[in-house]
Parts: structure tokens; C-alpha cells; sequence
């Protein structure tokens, strides 16, 4: 497989503050890659800098040229105006932004696309409905629509389960994979480990350096993935309990 | 009949009230719709900062040349450019916030113009200069005014689809159009340009009357976007019209008359509005009990 997107040595500097350090790795295509850490560790700076949306202070990214305009990426939901006042159709058909032409029209066929993805993800019948009407749940599916139509080659999704329900997560994670099945190069940030060792073959391991890469399960026996790690220093043996993940999974799948 | 005589012979018999119609319809047409996407952004207040940051720069042209069109025109949008960098640098070199730095900055503007125009001008000068005289807009400024909503008018037409998206996600925007810097920098101008128009009508204290207010109220009045630019155009004429008469009658400052109208538009849309008012969420409340 070929690497689409590479990072060569690269540092991100905000200020005196040093988001992400020397980290070097490629993400071939059709490859499936989670990015754990914990918080502050520079997992969104990695995803915007490959998206392209802040540029590193040393070192290179290299994305191949095909994807440059085929990259989709999902950043956390905070970027967003919740109450603009536009409609969830509208809201999905700016996914066709790179295909449109001059002003930026929206064809027919394009709609009948973005129709097509609601429907996947669990929203049919939803195109007319303002977008400050929907649940979070609701709002992280129609995001998804509109990666669905952005019909990228790379996908960046930085904590997409995050302020979902469980089911909504089980529906996200199934789109997820079937963008894998088709090919398409994905990374996601994600903090749910359970997630992490089911779904994603691959991991990258961020704390400001890169701690690790490779196979997930691999990660896990060397212990750069691991559930007791924070919870065993908190609590001490006696109440070395494992995280709430268990309780969260038992939810996804109903 | 005679109501509507009274109405419309104003506007008939007088020359200047002619040209001061003709101002705040044709300002309404390229400002409103702007106002539109300058509450969209939120920038309404950043808006007001700019508005008086104008005053330095046609202070120094009223020093120079008089009260002409065309230099205090430049001037004010050469001192809201340099406004606008400094806050820029501002915001990003010290611990200042956007905010504080354009509240720091409009204060020294007008503070400043006050001053120098109080170099050579008298009391009626600055009054010129700080609330506009609409009564006596003449033929020049008025060339601005249309140049400069035509102008906004092409762009924003030319960029609709590109504004919205970026207003609604500006981060999506920037992943899928690597380059967009530049939108932001037309946007930005646009406004500029409309400020110094609006200067001409509405002076700086009242130049954003005819783009923001409007803006606000129709925003009350539909979910759509497009609906909402025509709505505020409307809005904006009809207050211009209200606000005419009743400065016409009423022996009122024309410019101040015309901004309380719009802001009494935008206080009753905000209570009795379809869409987030006072009376949609008392109604949606009793719905819910």
C-alpha cells in the first residue's frame, strides 16, 4: 500500500507552548488509524495539520497530490454555530464545495447525493428541518452526511463519538467502516479504548511526541495502550477498578 | 386622500429630501445585506468599532481639503485599514482580546478626530462629521453611495455561497479551500466601503443604523438567509421613509430620526418577531406546559 499522507520530523508550536514534537509516520491508503493521548497531547493539532489547516513550525507534511482536494475533515463540534439558520439539506450540501463551480451552484444530482447520505445515516426526511432543531446526536449524524458527500479519499475525524449516544456512536462506527471497507485512508481521534481495540487495526499514540505506532493489539501489549494505566495510579491497588468504558460499550450495540 | 398627500408631497416639493430618499434607498440596497452577514458572523459590535474608526482619517482630510466627498472618503478608509492591523497585531502579540483591542482603538479614534477637528472646525463641523446631514447630501455624495452599494451588491452576489459557508463553518471552509484568507480580506473591505458611504448620510456615530439594525430586525422574521437580505433592505427603506417624514414634521434631526426608526423596527421584531422573540418563546412555553 502506498502512503498518502506523510509527516516527515514536525513540530507545531503555539506560542511557548510545544503542541507536537518530532512526530514522523505515514498513514498509507485504505489504512484505519486511531490517535489516542491524553488530553493536551496534540491530537487535534496532528489532524489539523495534516488537513492542512495550520502549517507546522518545523518539519514537513507530505499529502499525495490526488488527495489534496479530496480530504475531508471533521473537526470537534465547537467550531460550529449551532443556531445559523440554515436548513439540515443546506447544511450537508456545502460538502460539494471543492466540485461546485463559479458560484457555487448545487445541482440536482447533488441533492439527490446529499439525500442519498441522510438517508444513511439515519436521517431521511430530515432535509427541510433547521439545523438549530436537532440534537447533538442528530447534528453529528448529518456532519457524517455531509462527509459521506465530500466523498474524500483522506478522512480526519477528531473525537466524532464524543457527545453521542451510544447508539448514535454504533451507527457513526458502521459508516466508518464501510468508508474503510471502500478504501478510503481514516484517522480518528478518540479517547475510548474498547473503541479503539475493536474497530481500529492501527493506532497512533500521542503524548507532544509520537509514543508509539503500529498495530493496535500491539500497542495494547506493550502497554502504550492500556485500560488500567491512569485509573491503577489514581486509585491505588486496592481500588484499581477498570474504566467506565465497559459500561459505555454494553450501551453501543443494542 | 390628504394622508397620503402628506406622505408623499415632502418627497414631491423638495429637492433635498428627493436626494436624501434616494441616499438611504440605494445605501439600504448594498449595506443591508451585509448587515445581514455581519450578524450571521457576530461582528455587529466590530462593526460599530470600524464605524468610528473612520474619524481620524476624515478629520485630517477635513483639515486639508474641507468637507469634500472623495478625500474624507479615502481618509476614513485609510484610518480603518491601519485600525484594523493594529488590531490585529494587538490581539496577536499581546495578551489583549479582540474585543478589548478594538474598544482601545475606537476610543483613541474618536477621541482623536474629535480633536483635530476641533483644529479648524467649529461646533456645526464635527456635528457634520459625527451624525451625518442627509438633508444636504449632494450629488457627489451620492455617486459615492451608489458606486459603493453597487460594488457590495456584485460581490456579495458573486460570493454568496462562499460567505455562508464560511459564516457557518469556518473551519470546513478552510479545509476544503486551502486559500481563504482572502474572502475575509473582500468582506472586510466591503464593510469599509459601506462605512464610509453610510459616513456621508449618517456621520460616524449613526453610520451602521441603516446596515445593522435592519439586519437584526429581519433576522426575527424568517429562517432564510436570502429572505432575510430582501426583509432588511425593506426594513431599511422603510425606516429611511418613516424617519424622513417624521424629521420632516417633526423638525427632528433627519439622521437620528432614521436610525430610531430602524431601532424601533428592531425592537418590535425582537418582541413580536416568528422567530426567537420575546412572544415565540412565551407562546412556545405555555405550548409546552
Amino acid at each position: 500500500m502506498s502512503a498518502l499522507v506523510t509527516l516527515d520530523n514536525v513540530s507545531v508550536r503555539y506560542g511557548r507552548h510545544m503542541a507536537l514534537q518530532d512526530v514522523s509516520g505515514t498513514f498509507d491508503a485504505g489504512s484505519l488509524t486511531a490517535v489516542a493521548g491524553p488530553n493536551g497531547a496534540g491530537k487535534s493539532t496532528l489532524l489539523k495539520v495534516i488537513a492542512g489547516a495550520i502549517k507546522p513550525t518545523q518539519g514537513q507534511v507530505t499529502v499525495c497530490k490526488t488527495c489534496m482536494r479530496r480530504t475531508a475533515y471533521l473537526p470537534q463540534t465547537s467550531a460550529i454555530q449551532r443556531d445559523f439558520p440554515i436548513n439540515v439539506m443546506q447544511a450537508v450540501c456545502t460538502g460539494f464545495w471543492p466540485d461546485t463551480r463559479g458560484f457555487g451552484a448545487i445541482t440536482a444530482a447533488m441533492k439527490e447525493r446529499a439525500k442519498t447520505a441522510l438517508e444513511a445515516v439515519g436521517l431521511g426526511g430530515f432535509e427541510k428541518r433547521q439545523i438549530n432543531g436537532l440534537s447533538g446526536g442528530e447534528f453529528q449524524r448529518m456532519l457524517f452526511a455531509r462527509l459521506i458527500v465530500q466523498d474524500a479519499r483522506v478522512i480526519l475525524l477528531d473525537e466524532p463519538f464524543t457527545a453521542v449516544d451510544a447508539a448514535t456512536t454504533a451507527r457513526l462506527i458502521k459508516i466508518m467502516l464501510d468508508w474503510h471497507r471502500e478504501g478510503r485512508m481514516i484517522v480518528c481521534v478518540l479517547h475510548d479504548l474498547l473503541l479503539i481495540r475493536k474497530y481500529f487495526p492501527e493506532s497512533f499514540v500521542l503524548s507532544g511526541k509520537c509514543l508509539g505506532r503500529g498495530h493496535t493489539h500491539e500497542l495494547f501489549e506493550q502497554k502504550l495502550l492500556s485500560f488500567d494505566l491512569d485509573m491503577a495510579e489514581l486509585l491505588g491497588p486496592a481500588g484499581s477498578r477498570p474504566l467506565s468504558h465497559e459500561h459505555d460499550h454494553s450501551h453501543g450495540h443494542h | 386622500m390628504a394622508i397620503i398627500e402628506l406622505l408623499i408631497d415632502p418627497f414631491v416639493q423638495y429637492a433635498f429630501m428627493k436626494r436624501a430618499l434616494a441616499a438611504c434607498v440605494i445605501l439600504a440596497l448594498g449595506s443591508a445585506p451585509l448587515g445581514v452577514f455581519m450578524t450571521l458572523r457576530r461582528m455587529t459590535l466590530l462593526g460599530d468599532a470600524m464605524a468610528h474608526a473612520i474619524l481620524p482619517g476624515v478629520a485630517i482630510a477635513f483639515l486639508l481639503t474641507g468637507l469634500s466627498v472623495w478625500p474624507m472618503a479615502i481618509g476614513g478608509l485609510v484610518t480603518g485599514i491601519v485600525m484594523a492591523l493594529m488590531v490585529a497585531f494587538l490581539t496577536r502579540y499581546t495578551q489583549l482580546k479582540e474585543d478589548a483591542a478594538f474598544t482601545l482603538l475606537y476610543l483613541l479614534s474618536l477621541a482623536g478626530g474629535v480633536t483635530l477637528v476641533s483644529l479648524k472646525g467649529n461646533s456645526v463641523d464635527l456635528l457634520h462629521l459625527l451624525f451625518g446631514n442627509i438633508l444636504a447630501i449632494d450629488a457627489e455624495s451620492l455617486i459615492l453611495i451608489t458606486g459603493a452599494s453597487c460594488l457590495s451588491l456584485g460581490v456579495l452576489a458573486v460570493l454568496y455561497r462562499r460567505l455562508v459557508i464560511e459564516c457557518f463553518d469556518p473551519v470546513f471552509m478552510e479545509s476544503v479551500a486551502r486559500k481563504s484568507m482572502w474572502v475575509r480580506f473582500v468582506f472586510f473591505s466591503l464593510l469599509m466601503i459601506n462605512l464610509v458611504a453610510a459616513f456621508q448620510a449618517l456621520g460616524t456615530l449613526l453610520a451602521l443604523g441603516l446596515m445593522i439594525l435592519p439586519a437584526i430586525a429581519a433576522r426575527f422574521w424568517t429562517r432564510n438567509i436570502d429572505m432575510a437580505m430582501l426583509l432588511s433592505i425593506l426594513i431599511a427603506i422603510t425606516a429611511s421613509v418613516i424617519g424622513l417624514l417624521t424629521s420632516y414634521y417633526g423638525k427632528m434631526p433627519a439622521g437620528a430620526a432614521i436610525v430610531m426608526t430602524a431601532g424601533i423596527l428592531g425592537i418590535i421584531s425582537a418582541l413580536t418577531g416568528h422567530y426567537g422573540s420575546a412572544v415565540s418563546y412565551l407562546f412556545q412555553s405555555k405550548k409546552m406546559d
